[in-house]
């Protein structure tokens, strides 16, 4: 209630002309909502993770966590994300800089592409390894025989993850990249720069907030994903199961405080990425101000 | 270095941005590419550049073939429109830059590199700006790092895309004579991109016009103006006056002096300084080329008439005089005399 009197004095020290100001209720009614809002689906979802996870005490906690399978999920979460990240951070740069550089036939067919994994339901993502790497996939018989597994096991969950995340960089820089232009690159080159040269001294200094951005958002994809990951992964307790899929497990076998002790390290992710996230965003506007 | 151009053309889809460009530049010029906006002039020079490739022709640079050479490797200074300014670095390292990244075996060493970037910050006056950032700066203090910035790596040819087309007007007149002057130091072989006339009249010592893609004349600028070539470069370099013959009263041409005996073409142009006026008071008849005074504005040194010549021009398309600002006191006119028109020059065009 203080904040709200609080804007109100605000409002007034601006001088907002009558005619601009909605009525009081109006305010009032739409900040009531909002609040409510996000009180109901964010704080109150959020506090009961905590509040389960604590609920037979602090050593009851960490101990879930320290299960072995808790910690194998956590390992292979870690694994995933060290796998995917880098990757598609090579990935969306040089997406990015075909798209914003070079113009070639099928330009805009390679653009709405890169969008594709946020179009498809995660679970048709999973689906489609298992239909091409599965026993009974396309290319399931070649792997069978030389021995390699890739659905059940790490390399599928690892390739679900890269196909749902590959988006995040790529669609960061474009429009970054798209506003920059190339005439500082330009420049670079007719002093005699090379093209790594360039690349590295001129457009990565320029591109590295929003580059970190987007890398940030697809960490936390990476970290967090569980539709096509669930699909490939076959749920081996210790093997296959990423923290998602671990709390999940966890939670359908009545251990509640060890679903939810890892779910409380999702959310602590959660809430480290969003204040990063600002952080970043902060940054990126004080440097664009040019 | 001169610099060749053979035959070059380049085609954006089924747009022609340079239609078969053959153009010679002698070292030490400095060449204004001139030309009204999409004629090609950019293309042009970013080509010279290697930033852009030709569909066809040769680059030559003195003598040398340099058609499928790098632009890292062209040894040209680009000056760009916007600056194109390392936004990231200050100015120092903005001009150190080209310094910085050559390869290690003919990089020199720091305080070679400290001294020649100071040397240059100097010689564009703006060494007191050396730790600020491109941000910090005034549009014509920009341009003028971006230019140090080219000149670093001492580059054997200068290219500048409009380099005066983001400033504005008196910064603009100020920065132009300085270009002159720094070019009569330094005699590099430049070549610069403008849509403004005059500025090419008055910074080039070689003009070259450019239209639709092609070379229309190239040339000394009091050559280029005296002579055009054709009717686009007679329109588009200073002001003229258009007649046609086939749509002009007869007895207004006969009396304003337009020698019909020398009709080489349908159309004459006629520069407005051509154009004498005689106070038709002085007249006994009021017959023949005449025109009445509509409006005039002061260009410093000079008066610049309209008038509106019943039968000379068809829909009513007003005539320009210019006379210096003596002649016209002495001339004591008003808006609505009539004036006697006496043209002593046309050039004649199909």
């Amino acid at each position: 209630m203080n904040a709200v009197t609080q804007s109100q004095h605000t409002v007034k020290l601006t001088a907002i002309p009558q005619a601009l100001e909605d009525p009081t209720w109006v305010r009032r009614g739409l900040i009531f909502i909002t609040v409510g809002f996000i009180f109901l689906f964010l704080c109150l979802p959020l506090s009961v993770v905590i509040i389960e996870a604590f609920s037979k005490g602090v050593s009851a906690y960490w101990d879930a966590l320290a299960q072995p399978e808790a910690q194998a999920a956590i390992g292979l979460t870690l694994l995933t994300a060290l796998a995917t990240v880098p990757l598609n951070t090579v990935f969306g740069i040089t997406a990015a800089w075909c798209i914003t550089r070079f113009e070639f036939l099928g330009k805009s067919l390679l653009t709405t592409l890169i969008d594709l994994p946020f179009s498809v339901s995660p679970v048709i993502s999973g689906l489609i390894f298992v239909l091409l790497f599965g026993a009974q996939g396309w290319f399931g018989s070649w792997f069978a025989e030389h021995d390699i597994k890739i659905i059940f096991a790490v390399p599928g969950i690892i390739l679900a993850t890269l196909f749902i995340t590959f988006p995040f960089v790529a669609r960061e820089l474009i429009p970054l990249m798209q506003e920059m232009g190339s005439e500082e690159e330009e420049a670079a080159l007719s002093l005699g720069a090379s093209g790594w040269k360039t690349f590295f001294l001129i457009t990565l200094p320029n591109i590295k907030w929003g580059l970190l951005y987007g890398v940030l958002l697809c960490n936390a994809r990476a970290m967090g994903e569980f539709g096509a990951v669930s699909v490939v992964s076959g749920h081996i307790r210790g093997l296959t199961n990423t923290l998602p899929l671990h709390v999940e497990v966890s939670y359908n076998e009545y251990d509640f405080v060890g679903a939810f002790a890892s779910a409380s390290i999702l959310a602590g992710l959660a809430i480290v990425t969003l204040i990063l996230k600002s952080v970043l965003e902060w940054k990126q506007q004080r440097e664009r101000g040019y | 270095m001169s610099i060749l151009l053979s035959d070059i053309s380049k085609n954006f889809g089924a747009f022609a941005a340079l239609d078969h460009i053959n153009l010679e530049i002698p070292e030490g010029e400095l060449v204004a590419l001139l030309g009204p906006s999409g004629c090609g002039k950019t293309t042009l020079l970013r080509i010279i550049a290697g930033l852009e490739k030709s569909d066809s022709g040769r680059v030559l640079l003195n003598g040398e073939d340099k058609t499928h050479e790098h632009a890292s490797h062209r040894g040209i200074g680009f000056v760009f429109q916007h600056y194109a300014l390392f936004r990231h670095m200050t100015v120092f390292e903005n001009v150190a830059f080209g310094l910085r990244v050559k390869n290690k075996k003919i990089r020199p060493n720091e305080a070679a590199i400290q001294k020649k970037v100071h040397t240059l910050l100097e010689l564009v006056q703006l060494d007191w700006l050396h730790d600020r950032h491109p941000d910090q700066l005034s549009g014509g203090q920009r341009q003028r790092i971006a230019l140090a910035r080219a000149l670093a790596v001492e580059p054997s040819v200068l290219l500048l895309d409009e380099p005066f087309g983001a400033l504005d007007a008196s910064v603009r007149k100020d920065l132009r004579l300085w270009l002159r002057n720094l070019h009569h130091d330094l005699n590099v072989t430049s070549i610069f991109v403008t849509h403004d006339q005059e500025e090419a009249m008055e910074v080039a010592s070689q003009v070259v016009v450019l239209n639709h893609g092609r070379i229309e004349q190239q040339g000394a600028p009091s050559d280029i103006y005296d002579n055009p070539s054709n009717a686009f470069v007679s329109r588009f370099i200073g002001q003229t006056n258009i007649f046609d013959t086939a749509e002009i009263d007869q007895d207004w041409l006969k009396t304003s002096g337009l020698t019909l005996a020398k009709t080489q073409g349908q159309f004459a142009h006629v520069r407005p300084h051509d154009i004498e006026l005689v106070k038709s008071a002085d007249l006994a008849a009021e017959m023949g080329a005449y025109a009445i005074l509509k409006d005039w504005q002061h260009l410093g040194s000079l008066i610049r008439i309209e008038l509106a010549g019943k039968g000379a021009q068809p829909f009513n398309q007003p005539i320009y005089a210019e006379m210096p600002n003596e002649r016209f006191k002495q001339l004591q006119l008003n808006r609505g005399d009539k004036v006697a028109v006496k043209i002593r020059n046309a050039r004649w065009f199909h």
